[in-house]
């Protein structure tokens, strides 16, 4: 067991499962990945989208069905879990219900054969790091959700394994506490600058803790990119979607000119950025709710005019639910109150209309 | 006053709350537990009831004071012995039962074809009864039986096998019809201990022993001694194998039989109570003792976490 590397390097990874009916598929396909040392790597996805499952394959969990895995120049997906040595953090926790937490946080020490008299204060100073000092005698029963997934943070680091793997660990915890250990953890791998991998499914968890994104569909990678990247630059329609895009409307094809795109169906002419080679007479405009604004009434380039169907308040902004006259959606968030019913004009700015390929069904 | 008048008139919800839950617990009486009525009924007539008669009836004996008849069973060279004859019978197809079913039903904690195939095989002999059971070890571990008559025609052993009508023949037709038993339990007990549990300690080193020895073992403790009692209470009141399979004059002379000596053969019903409440006492009394070692384990839920 290393206590740090270069690179984590998988290859090819391909995890299959026995379907239904003896119908085999791929939860995983053909994964290649690198991991930089101190690198916060987040596995982005809707569940089912194979994230979870790779991240299994990495900690030796689930065996590979094809593909490689290794830790700079050493084979490691051949290594049951418990040689690899990777610190893990589940998504229910994964306490040992029976033992304190200081025994729970002192496990993987004692499994190594460390002397109890390191245990003790190696123990003391994992829980400091997850600010839970003095809570040594507690069973995890005892504790709360937030304390115990700290508890479970502290089990993994304590350690100080060359990387760091979390199963959605946030996912069980309220919205509040959420945002807490969301930095948590943020500071603790600033702290000691361990590799992470990180599986989730809220897009705001991945932008705002890692270096970079992996966004995953049908264990299929989509894109893999820096927070920037895949916020603003979605390599295609399902990361657009999957990214907060919420509208996504399917529109003729009226002309294109170095990369700009006219698209124009009865009371929408809209013109935006080609991202991927278009075919065909259709094509998919994506934009965020929060990138269009509104506009004075006229027709000018760019502006919709539609009535205000449905209102969410959102505090400093409201999400507006705007209809067209033809019937067309769009999702848009704007400052200030409005009423359902009332006619306004939206300007989508040219840049931020991204436009994809019709979609094949 | 005023203050609080205005908290409550502030909260007039949680005020109105805290009433009704008062007006509950004042009451003290929820109609529901009134469906405890027939099994309380039940458990009176059909256990209190009967034991409470024997208890009397052991008090009572044919001749002399209240407490003829432990005396009788105490200085009996017939009796005093048959406790523990029992017991050497009973201890060790309960250790036998209990210790071989914890690691084959570990090996078999994922869910398989094989365990359901297993599972599957180990009721039958739950559902044939001692009886049959017995039967069926007569005519395969007796002096004629397939087994002695393989052995004898593949001349792996020559002399003369006796696993009938003596100690061996009785233990083994415990152990037949224990082990199922033990097994099932301890399979539903090692099934509800969160598999999750098992990766996490081998994400931080510990590989299968490791993991048997510091996750399972000690959550499974509490769940191992009910097993061991329930085993072992139904071992120790073997009686239909000991008298078929066993030598009922001799060496598996068990508790039991003598109780039913008593009670049908010297028609003496108040020693046959006596003896069936030391008979009890002595399950009591093991019981006890190994229920009180669960003290020393964890006896929570057996999650990681809330789930």
């Amino acid at each position: 067991m290393k206590h740090d590397f270069n690179e984590l390097r998988l290859e090819g990874v391909t995890r299959r499962f026995a379907g239904v009916g003896g119908n085999a598929f791929n939860a995983l396909s053909e994964l290649n990945l690198t991991v930089r040392r101190g690198e916060f790597i987040a596995l982005l996805g809707p569940s089912g989208c194979g994230k979870s499952t790779a991240l299994n394959c990495i900690a030796g969990l689930l065996a590979l069905s094809g593909g490689t895995i290794r830790l700079d120049d050493m084979r490691i997906d051949t290594l049951p879990p418990e040689r690899r040595g990777f610190g893990m953090v589940f998504q229910n926790y994964a306490l040992f219900p029976h033992m304190s937490v200081a025994k729970n946080v002192g496990f993987g020490l004692k499994m190594r054969g460390v002397p109890a008299s390191q245990i003790a204060p190696r123990v003391t100073q994992a829980l400091k790091l997850v600010q839970l000092a003095g809570q040594e005698h507690k069973l995890p029963g005892q504790l709360s959700g937030g304390q115990q997934q700290r508890v479970a943070i502290a089990r993994a680091i304590v350690i100080e394994p060359p990387l760091i793997l979390m199963d959605e660990p946030l996912s069980n915890l309220d919205a509040k506490l959420r945002l807490e250990t969301r930095s948590e953890i943020r500071r603790i791998h600033r702290e000691l600058g361990r590799a992470t991998i990180y599986v989730t499914h809220d897009q705001d968890e991945a932008l705002s803790l890692a270096d970079r994104i992996v966004v995953m569909k049908d264990g299929v990678v989509q894109q893999v990119g820096t927070p920037e990247e895949v916020y603003a630059e979605p390599a295609n329609l399902h990361v657009a979607r999957f990214m907060g895009y919420r509208n996504v409307i399917e529109l003729p094809v009226e002309g294109e000119r170095d990369g700009r795109v006219t698209l124009a169906s009865g009371d929408i002419r809209l013109s935006g950025v080609r991202k991927l080679p278009l075919s065909g007479t259709h094509a998919m405009v994506a934009i965020r709710p929060e990138e269009i604004s509104l506009a004075a009434p006229g027709a000018h380039a760019n502006v919709i005019a539609g009535r205000v169907d449905n209102v969410e308040y959102g505090g400093r902004d409201s999400l507006l639910e705007i209809v067209t006259p033809n019937g067309t959606r769009l999702h848009v968030r704007a400052p200030g109150r409005f009423d359902a019913g009332a006619s306004v004009f939206v300007h989508v700015p040219p840049e931020r209309a991204l436009v994809y390929p019709q979609e094949v069904h | 006053m005023a203050p609080s008048g205005a908290s409550a008139a502030a909260k007039p919800q949680a005020w109105g709350e805290h009433l009704s839950a008062t007006a509950v617990r004042r009451a003290g009486f929820d109609p529901a537990l009134l469906l405890v009525v027939p099994a309380a009924l039940f458990m009176l007539l059909l256990f209190v009831y009967p034991f409470v008669y024997g208890l009397v009836l052991s008090f009572e004996p044919k001749e002399g004071g209240a407490l003829a008849n432990y005396h009788h069973f105490f200085t009996s060279n017939r009796l005093w012995p048959t406790i523990g004859t029992t017991l050497k019978l009973a201890m060790p197809a309960t250790l036998i039962n209990v210790f071989v079913a914890l690691p084959i039903a570990y090996r078999m904690r994922q869910p398989s074809p094989w365990r359901r195939t297993m599972t599957a095989l180990l009721v039958v002999p739950i559902t044939l009864g001692t009886v049959l059971i017995a039967e069926g070890m007569l005519t395969y571990f007796g002096p004629k039986g397939w087994l002695s008559q393989f052995l004898q025609a593949a001349h792996l052993y020559d002399g003369a096998i006796r696993l009938t009508h003596n100690y061996w023949g009785v233990l083994i037709s415990l152990v037949v019809s224990g082990f199922p038993f033990a097994f099932l339990l301890i399979l539903s007990y090692i099934t509800g201990i969160d598999p999750v549990l098992a990766r996490a300690a081998s994400t931080l080193g510990a590989d299968s022993r490791a993991q048997f020895r510091y996750i399972y073992l000690p959550l499974l403790a509490p769940g191992l001694a009910m097993c061991f009692c329930l085993a072992f209470v139904q071992a120790f009141s073997v009686f239909p194998s000991a008298v078929l399979l066993g030598a009922p004059a001799g060496p598996t002379r068990v508790i039991s039989i003598a109780a039913y000596e008593a009670a049908f053969e010297q028609y003496d019903y108040s020693l046959a109570s006596a003896i069936a409440m030391l008979m009890g006492f002595v399950q009591l009394l093991i019981v006890a003792f190994v229920l009180s070692l669960r003290g020393w384990f964890y006896k929570g839920p057996v999650g990681g976490g809330k789930g």
